[in-house]
């Protein structure tokens, strides 16, 4: 494939952006989640 | 509450804000000791930096406001750092005075340190960058410093209001207010340099940059005011 | 297996959310591996239109946030109960609408070296989006200010609000710029690229994929928000308890 290192750049800044936020987000939520009771949870 | 703001009313308000902060400007002369100089300095610095007096002459419309702009920081960090020093902002909030006065007393006085800041820096252009300006040019040049200053005024007054008292406003102030004032700066430079008839720039493409700042003026006064209340009370 | 090995703590992830994970991670697929092998070369474009299937789809999501972004902080304001769920709502979605602005500013950016050969061209478009980013960078700068929930709700939709009075201004200043000064020639980015159909269908499916993607983000990351809120009030408590305690005990 012509250019396929700025092509593949581009999928793999995508794909990792969104992928490490999501596990930064998982885990901040699942170390709050443990300061929080579950009463306080309202989409439980 | 609604009462009481008719009472004290709005334009006696805001005269009295406004009034308050020239005089703290008077008897502190902070803009004319150290921000006057400070924006002169700009003016040298851009000169030795560029190295050429064509190009100077070529960009000076730009470096006047940018120097204006950075100044604007300046000013705006030490009107609201004297307000919110000994809580003269809250008890102004306590005092259910209508914000909005307090908003346009206080810009308005911004807008003429700003003016008289301007003249300087455009004295200065014609000294150290040899621009030219005709008669006609010097109407379009007046009215244009005149709209972007009121402009420049309201946005400052609006994001100093926010930023004040927080921790990391020198930062945080120009990081906020640097995106919003991009249309000023690209306006009053483009007008500026039609009034200076750099790059063979005509004189009449500066009235419709003109005009934009009169819109950003009118937008950001009406914004402003709507939204300084809200942003500095409690 | 989920309920064996399930904590026992609660966090932010529902029945909901777990159906949008994996219908996001089918589509995501779906997009990558059609983009990359099966669609073919754009007859103008060459390879580099394959940009386009993750380009397009985070530009559209990155607006989208800060559409959602104003709405939500313009709920807050002029809704007669101050929810904050608005204010959280609002504050996950610039924090996601920022990421995205940042992929497609760079994605942008490795296409643009590709067609017009430079990393970044004056166009108005380009301008109005970077200046988005910068403003919203600011917006997320003011939530992290110190102050009560409530006052970081108001100040920061307060600040979004005004962002939708500041972007027309900035763009329109900017096509004003433009079209003063001589302006580069380049390639129109849509004009000029003949789609066929599976082309057309990924695109849309990285629509839609990436928009799927935004929900589960909001939806959990607006939840962390909640929680972390909830922790360190908690933290606070505990704390204040603690000194009391001190105190007594001397």
């Amino acid at each position: 494939m012509q250019d396929a290192g700025f092509i593949f750049a581009s999928y793999i800044i995508t794909v990792a952006a969104i992928v490490l936020f999501a596990v930064g987000t998982l885990r901040r939520a699942k170390s709050s989640a443990k300061v929080v009771e579950d009463q306080h949870k309202p989409w439980i | 509450m609604k009462k009481t703001v008719k009472k004290t009313g709005r334009s006696r308000v805001a005269s009295a804000v406004f009034i308050k902060d020239l005089r703290i400007e008077a008897r502190s002369r902070v803009v004319t000791n150290q921000v006057l100089p400070f924006a002169g300095l700009i003016m040298v610095m851009f000169a030795f930096a560029l190295d050429n007096d064509d190009v100077l002459q070529r960009v000076a419309g730009g470096l006047i406001w940018l120097a204006t702009i950075f100044s604007l920081f300046i000013i705006v960090q030490r009107s609201f750092a004297i307000d919110t020093s000994d809580s003269a902002l809250d008890s102004l909030r306590v005092a259910g005075i209508d914000l909005s006065a307090v908003f346009l007393g206080k810009s308005i006085a911004l807008s003429l340190q700003l003016i008289a800041l301007d003249v300087v820096l455009i004295a200065a252009a014609f000294l150290l960058y040899q621009v030219q300006v005709s008669v006609i040019g010097l109407v379009l040049l007046v009215t244009c410093v005149i709209c972007a200053t009121t402009g420049l005024g309201f946005v400052g007054t609006l994001y100093g209001g926010l930023t004040a008292g927080t921790n990391g406003r020198e930062t945080l102030l120009p990081l906020l207010l640097l995106p919003v004032v991009a249309p000023v700066l690209i306006a009053a430079t483009r007008a500026t340099e039609a009034a200076f008839g750099s790059g063979g720039a005509a004189i009449s493409e500066g009235w419709a940059w003109v005009g934009l700042l009169a819109i950003f003026a009118a937008v950001f006064g009406v914004g402003g005011s709507l939204a300084f209340g809200p942003l500095i009370d409690e | 297996m989920l309920s064996q090995s399930a904590p026992k703590f609660s966090s932010t992830g529902t029945q909901a959310t777990r159906i949008v994970g994996v219908l996001t991670i089918v589509v995501m697929t779906w997009v990558v591996i059609s983009g990359l092998v099966f669609t073919p070369a754009d007859v103008v474009q060459g390879e580099s239109v394959r940009i386009m299937y993750v380009h397009v789809p985070s530009a559209w999501i990155a607006y989208l946030a800060f559409i959602v972004t104003a709405i939500a902080s313009a709920f807050y304001i002029f809704a007669k109960r101050h929810s904050l769920g608005f204010d959280r709502v609002a504050g996950a979605s610039a924090e996601v609408g920022v990421m995205f602005m940042v992929i497609t500013l760079v994605t942008g950016s490795l296409w643009g070296r590709l067609t017009w050969g430079e990393f970044w061209q004056w166009d108005p478009r380009l301008t109005t989006t970077a200046f988005l980013l910068v403003t919203y960078i600011g917006y997320l700068a003011v939530r992290r200010l110190d102050g009560s929930i409530e006052q970081r709700a108001r100040r920061s939709a307060v600040i979004a609000l005004l962002a939708v009075l500041e972007i027309p201004l900035v763009h329109f200043s900017v096509v004003f710029w433009r079209s003063l000064h001589q302006r580069a020639t380049i390639l129109d980015p849509n004009g000029d690229v003949k789609m066929d159909g599976l082309m057309l269908f990924t695109l849309f499916s990285g629509v839609v994929g990436f928009t799927l993607v935004f929900v589960w983000l909001i939806l959990h990351r607006q939840r962390t928000m909640l929680l972390s809120d909830l922790a360190n009030q908690s933290g606070l408590d505990a704390a204040i308890l603690a000194r009391q305690n001190e105190s007594v005990s001397n």
